[in-house]
């Protein structure tokens, strides 16, 4: 009846299965977040980019820009131009400005998504309100520089690209505290 | 817990003479065949009452336009509907008919453990009436569809979700106790000679389906988990806000999604798989790749979750990897459709309603299988997604696949756990009204899915009314004939022509070795096995 292996053993065996299993749930998280970063998915963009290029004169692309509140989010925004052509390598800045109407200080957070996506990967943000919160005082209007380069190896039937930023309320994750600098970017976005 | 089978041998002195007198006998059982009938008749209740689920939808979409539930209440049913027959109605099916057979396919005396055994029956009626009483809670019960996307079900949900979340923890566990038990039986308790090779198919597709088990039930514990961290601990898994992202929710659940589907109709494959040689009087055809196909089934299984949401923003090389890896799995499947196909030929057939039953199996979910190849194909599912025609789809898997496929094997074996013989004529009757119920509830949804109908909304277009009153009239037809089963089965309970020991005279296997009704104790000794 029995083939070797007993049954403690084998039981033992498949409640270790179970628990790889259970983490390897949890696991799929950081892979996913990972492979959306090779792979250039879901449009998520790097983190804060480092490296300086050449601008290629030659190429021209065609960045557009938009600003969306999520569901509940009372503030004011949005980009002081819809589209700007810009040439591959070069250094590019963007405003965009956000205003608290309400008669509450809030915080807020900038989630940026390219689309197509597979340009996500050449699209470097050098400086972007998005790494990091905004606090508002009520009333107060704010106005945000993204500066961004294209990269030079940015596919070449690439010739326009979307940058959308989604604004979310996060005053409740986030109490806002006195007006002073917004701490620093925690993590990439 | 070796110990508990080394210690056979004393606690029959215990029992041998049968089971214990009321009540405590069913809450404190061990016996593989007690267990077994209270997952059977556990499942008949969850399908009773996921099918009066969908009742109040198909009355709700008998015409265009509101008329008798809110739209919030119709998001309920068809949330709980799904949940209700997934999780309650077909899962502990085929365990319970994995109870009652396994050990009497392989020739063993019990479950390898008994006591766990008992412990993942009895959780399942707690986890359910967590998850039904969620209905009667302020804000309503799971609205957010069975597959539960965050953010709708973690930002947009009722304030009851976290009863779900732990209804589903409890099911989960149930479900792994029973996938290890069998998983220890099949590999440990078979009898002499009962080489893997050897094990009836039904046994085959319940142990890979017990190792997918394994493998996906602990990653839905992690996806609700993750839901319940971040409604309640500030955690961002599914929350752009803070970082994480709403369709990573979507690929941690299809990757659980996409193997369950498996689990829900890999038994039914092994059951269809003794009743159609059985009764076309010829062993079956290609057994060998019968046992490879469920394989590869069970493995491709794992790497096709993305064709569900092909609509979220794949690359095209994604859309492209799980459009091919879907189409392959056509393979498998259809070498299972041929191999009985070809057991059918030149057999002496005889239509006896589990026969019907597994014939009609094999015919409509061919068609399910049909209509899962059109939706795998990407460009085309992007028109699909959302539409009735998934629904047709999934339907005609589920309902013609595992619900036919239980039925079949309750049929089949009914003569074995009764020791009577089921009214032939009222059985072929059930099979009837079902078989044009169901079609007739069903086949309409493709047109109308095709046109653009979309799923889970209480109104549609009036082009649509003529076709919804056609299903919803099948959809009634099936409910009331399944009322009409129960009674089938009582009438078989409580008497009927004495069936003997093998009362399907092309039958194979071990179960029809021992007398009808199988006695409370079988496989004492173990058989020999040639």
């Amino acid at each position: 009846m029995n083939e070797g292996i007993s049954i403690k053993r084998l039981v033992l065996r498949l409640l270790v299965l179970t628990v790889v299993m259970f983490a390897f749930g949890f696991a799929l998280v950081p892979i996913y977040d990972v492979m959306c970063r090779a792979f250039g998915i879901n449009g998520k963009t790097g983190g804060q980019y480092e490296g300086t290029q050449v601008s290629d004169p030659t190429r021209s692309v065609r960045v557009q820009f938009m600003s969306t509140n999520a569901s509940d989010m009372v503030w004011d925004f949005y980009s002081t131009a819809d589209q700007i052509d810009v040439n591959p390598g070069a250094v590019n800045q963007m405003i965009f400005v956000a205003r608290n109407p309400t008669d509450k200080p809030m915080t807020a957070q900038a989630i940026p998504s390219i689309t197509p996506s597979e340009a996500a990967a050449y699209f470097h943000k050098t400086e972007c309100f998005c790494f990091s919160q905004q606090v508002l005082q009520p009333g107060e209007r704010i106005e945000m520089p993204v500066r961004f380069i294209v990269d030079r190896d940015l596919p070449k039937d690439v010739k326009h690209l979307t940058l959308a930023y989604t604004l979310f309320d996060i005053t409740a994750r986030q109490p806002p505290v006195a007006h002073v600098a917004t701490p620093p970017a925690q993590s990439a976005r | 817990m070796s110990a508990v089978i080394d210690d056979h041998g004393h606690a029959d002195h215990d029992h041998a003479h049968g089971p214990a007198k009321g009540l405590m006998r069913w809450v404190l059982t061990t016996n593989h065949k007690d267990i077994g009938t209270m997952y059977l008749w556990f499942s008949f209740c969850a399908f009773l009452l996921g099918g009066s689920f969908a009742m109040v939808i198909r009355a709700e979409l008998f015409q265009p336009g509101l008329q008798i539930v809110e739209p919030a209440f119709f998001n309920q049913m068809t949330t709980m509907h799904g949940l209700v027959m997934v999780f309650g109605a077909v899962m502990p099916a085929f365990v319970g008919l994995a109870n009652w057979m396994i050990p009497l396919m392989i020739g063993a005396p019990d479950m390898a453990l008994p006591r766990m055994n008992n412990f993942s029956f009895w959780l399942l009626p707690a986890a359910f009436l967590l998850l039904v009483s969620t209905l009667f809670m302020p804000g309503g019960g799971p609205n957010f569809g069975w597959t539960f996307y965050a953010p709708l079900s973690t930002t947009y949900a009722p304030e009851s979700v976290t009863f779900f979340i732990f209804a589903i923890h409890l099911m989960g566990i149930s479900s792994i106790m029973g996938a290890i038990n069998v998983i220890a039986t099949i590999l440990n308790l078979r009898a002499p000679g009962m080489t893997l090779m050897k094990m009836p198919l039904f046994v085959w597709t319940w142990l890979i389906t017990a190792f997918l088990l394994i493998a996906v039930m602990p990653v839905l514990a992690g996806v609700v988990t993750m839901m319940l961290m971040d409604i309640h601990f500030g955690t961002s898994f599914f929350s752009a806000a803070g970082g994480g992202d709403p369709v990573l929710f979507q690929h941690v659940f299809w990757f659980f999604g996409h193997p369950e589907v498996y689990i829900m109709i890999l038994p039914a494959f092994g059951a269809v798989s003794s009743i159609i040689p059985a009764f076309s009087r010829k062993p079956l055809f290609g057994y060998t790749s019968m046992v490879y196909a469920t394989g590869a089934i069970a493995f491709l299984s794992f790497i096709v979750w993305a064709h569900h949401m092909f609509v979220v923003g794949i690359p095209v090389v994604g859309e492209l990897f799980f459009m091919y890896a879907t189409m392959l799995i056509a393979v498998p499947t259809g070498v299972k459709v041929f191999n009985w196909v070809s057991t059918m030929w030149e057999g002496s057939l005889t239509f006896e309603t589990p026969m019907l039953f597994a014939i009609a199996f094999v015919i409509l979910f061919t068609i399910g299988g049909f209509s899962g190849l059109m939706l795998a194909i990407a460009p085309a599912d992007f028109q699909y997604h959302d539409t009735y025609f998934v629904v047709a789809h999934f339907h005609y898997v589920l309902v013609p696949g595992a619900i036919f496929g239980i039925f079949a094997s309750a049929y089949y074996w009914l003569p074995k756990w009764t020791g009577h013989m089921y009214d032939e004529t009222l059985g072929k009757l059930h099979f009837w009204l079902s078989f044009i119920g169901m079609n007739l509830a069903f086949f309409p949804m493709h047109f109308v899915g095709l046109a653009g109908m979309p799923r889970r909304v209480p109104d549609y277009n009036l082009q649509f009314a003529d076709f919804n009153m056609v299903s919803s009239i099948g959809a009634f037809t099936f409910g009331a004939t399944q009322i009409f089963f129960l009674f089938i089965v009582i009438k078989c309970i409580r008497g009927g022509k004495p069936a003997p020991a093998k009362p399907w005279d092309g039958a194979e296997g071990l179960e029809w070795s021992v007398p009808s009704p199988a006695p409370y104790h079988t496989f004492q000794t173990p058989p020999e096995v040639k």
